[in-house]
């Protein structure tokens, strides 16, 4: 078990590694082999009013004429030891980890990063729960109720669910319930758990159900699947023939056995929302690292969306090795 | 069968009138499906006495397994309450239709509420299933499995309802039970998870209990020794037992008395001995006849029968075998037209069958006992 988690941590790293190449590579290379020249690159930075002396200048100062192996190396080297930036108006230190410094807003990436995932990390904890809860729930009494209204109508809501996008039903639920009604927060209103939970927990429901609800009619079609399949398996009939309460049936015998491959779908989903919820979080104007990552691809700020991919590769590579840990606890079967 | 054919049979046996503790009487079990209604048993009536065995045979559909599933009430009834209807997720939304009386001690389990029948299960009556890996539920320790349904029906605590169930694996002749309950079903042998079935379903000392082809799943080795077990175990808890099978060596092995089913309907009933050595139903011949045999000279042709069952949606209006029966033709079309009633040829022996009796005599002595 210990070595297994070893080993898997060790890969993990490894992914990153990889993660970290391949993110750069699009970046810095690809640009190179369409024709960009290093000057080119620095006119993002330096706006294109600028004289061709102070391009090449800005394009000299952020290393653009060297290799672009060897910009790797600059770059992972500020990973670890942290990085100096020289403008010439004074040098800007970058301290470890550096995953990298923005030259537009003249910010490094990773307090920037630290200070917005909070916001992301209250966003998906809160919503998973709630969808996972209210998804299991709708798709267990769907599949015992099959074909009953509740059924058809929960099956329904599922698929709109399913199909209409955060940004859609995001602004529609602002505009009714926050403007008109008036019971839930308008956007852009985050608190601190740690200043107010109140007030964090009241500025985040409306984000909360609205990401759950997309989530959760994913869960409850899945549940409903899972839970139809296994209420027909030999073991629930020996369970009802012990003469065990329906209830206990359904849930000690069939539900466990139906959660598996939700758990796994689970991690995953949680993992991928760590990385920032970009069209939720820029829906409600919550300044996580969905909304830092749409920012910095807007503003064209590379330094940043690295940054923020690398840290997203992260949260992903954490939730498959926890989902593989969960898995060996939930099925017997699993041997690490 | 009619309940004086019933009432024949244990005066024959000489027991007192006592009634026996299990009496299905004109059972009917009916499924509505799309392609109309199936009537998977039709007019089913047998019984079976405390510490006897009977064995039920017949084809693939003939109506068995769902006669058990129904002696335990786990068919999903049309106008329960809606509130067991809801509890349950068999896969048919609609209803299936049960009716007749199946009298457990006395009390008519299709008259009583779901919860009543539920609180018999695992406690008088308990069943074993044929496939002893799926039947077992793979997430949970087999002694796990065992304590969870003796602590449905009595109140103990976790520690002797442990015991209880290290007790009963050591009974079904499981090794190093304290170190066994522990483990996973896959953890487990096939005869080994089906020794733990047959724990588990012993473990509240039911009254009877249902093998539904217990060896089927089992390697020819094992199957022997699972059937010595369920004699061994029945002869300590005096259960009666119902063995459901397609194996004829298995009920000639274990079964006193044995019916045989087609299409949802008893077409012959009397003790192991007759059906063995005077069977009288031309299915009855094909069953027997389609067994391989070492005694017999390699490369001849076994007995097989002609064509398939027939479906229970639209079951013929005569006899149901007279399609595939050798022999209809002998009854000048009653077989076509006249549905054959269980009817005595001996002591206790029932058939139904149109063929006149002594026909049917000639017919086994000259045609089918040479060949057996």
């Amino acid at each position: 078990m210990l070595t297994y988690i070893v080993r898997r941590l060790v890969a993990a790293v490894g992914l990153l590694f990889v993660l970290s190449v391949v993110t750069f590579a699009i970046f810095y290379l690809v640009p190179r082999l369409a024709g960009a020249t290093p000057e080119t690159l620095a006119t993002r930075y330096v706006g294109r009013t600028a004289t061709e002396d102070t391009v090449k200048l800005t394009a000299e100062r952020l290393g653009f004429y060297d290799p672009v192996p060897v910009q790797y190396g600059t770059w992972i080297k500020g990973v670890f030891t942290g990085a100096e930036y020289d403008f010439g108006a004074g040098v800007e230190r970058c301290p470890a980890p550096c995953l990298g410094y923005s030259f537009i807003t003249r910010q490094a990436v990773w307090p920037e990063l630290l200070d917005r995932a909070p916001v992301t990390i209250s966003l998906a904890f809160g919503a998973s729960i709630i969808w996972l809860v209210s998804g299991v729930a709708a798709g267990v009494i769907s599949a015992l109720r099959r074909g009953s209204l509740f059924d058809r109508a929960a099956m329904t809501v599922a698929l709109a669910g399913v199909s209409l996008p955060i940004f859609f039903t995001g602004l529609v639920s602002l505009a009714f319930f926050s403007y008109r009604l008036g019971i839930t927060a308008p956007g852009g209103q985050y608190v601190q758990l740690s200043e107010n939970p109140a007030q964090w927990a009241y500025s985040l429901l409306l984000p909360w159900i609205t990401l759950a609800f997309l989530f959760s009619a994913q869960y409850a079609r899945l549940t409903r699947a899972g839970m139809l399949d296994t209420m027909t398996e030999d073991y629930i009939r020996t369970a009802r023939a012990k003469g065990l309460p329906e209830r206990t049936v359904v849930v000690k015998h069939g539900l466990r056995a139906a959660l598996t491959p939700i758990l796994t779908i689970f991690g995953l989903d949680v993992g991928l929302l760590l990385g920032g919820a970009v069209l939720t979080e820029k829906t409600f104007s919550l300044n996580g690292l969905g909304k830092y990552s749409y920012d910095a691809i807007v503003a064209g700020d590379l330094p940043k969306i690295l940054g923020v991919t690398l840290v997203a590769g992260f949260f992903v590579v954490i939730a498959n090795l926890v989902v593989d840990l969960l898995y060996a606890v939930v099925d017997p079967k699993v041997r690490l | 069968m009619s309940s004086t054919s019933l009432a024949d049979r244990s005066g024959r046996t000489g027991s007192p009138p006592a009634q026996p503790f299990l009496d299905v009487r004109d059972l009917r079990v009916q499924f509505p499906t799309d392609d109309g209604l199936v009537k998977a048993v039709d007019g089913l009536s047998f019984s079976v006495e405390r510490g006897r065995t009977l064995g039920i045979v017949g084809e693939s559909g003939s109506g068995k397994s769902v006669t058990s599933l129904a002696i335990l009430g786990l068919h999903r009834r049309s106008g329960e309450s809606k509130r067991s209807r809801r509890a349950s997720a068999e896969p048919s939304a609609r209803g299936n239709r049960l009716t007749g009386e199946i009298l457990l001690d006395g009390e008519n389990l299709l008259a009583q509420d779901a919860e009543r029948v539920r609180s018999l299960r695992g406690k008088r009556m308990a069943m074993i299933f044929q496939d002893p890996l799926s039947a077992m539920h793979p997430y949970y320790t087999v002694g796990h499995q065992i304590i969870e349904a003796y602590r449905i029906h009595n109140q103990v605590s976790t520690k002797a309802a442990r015991q209880h169930a290290i007790d009963m694996l050591g009974r079904v002749g499981i090794p190093e039970p304290s170190r066994r309950v522990d483990s996973y079903p896959h953890h487990f042998s096939g005869g080994m998870r089906q020794r733990a079935m047959i724990a588990m379903a012993l473990c509240c000392d039911p009254d009877l209990l249902i093998a539904d082809e217990p060896t089927t799943a089992l390697d020819v080795t094992v199957q022997a020794q699972i059937l010595d077990l369920i004699r061994d175990l029945q002869r300590e808890f005096n259960s009666s037992v119902i063995l459901i099978t397609h194996d004829l060596g298995v009920v000639a092995e274990l079964a006193d008395d044995i019916l045989v089913m087609y299409a949802g309907r008893g077409v012959e009933y009397g003790s192991a001995e007759q059906l063995f050595n005077r069977p009288a139903h031309p299915y009855t011949w094909g069953l027997l006849g389609s067994v391989p045999r070492f005694d017999r000279p390699p490369g001849e042709r076994l007995l097989s029968i002609k064509g398939s069952p027939p479906s229970l949606i639209n079951v013929p209006p005569g006899c149901a075998f007279s399609t595939r029966c050798d022999y209809a033709e002998l009854n000048s079309g009653r077989s076509e037209t006249e549905r054959p009633e269980l009817a005595p040829v001996g002591p206790g022996h029932l058939v139904a069958c149109h063929l006149p009796p002594a026909e049917r005599q000639r017919i086994w002595a000259d045609e089918i006992a040479p060949r057996l």
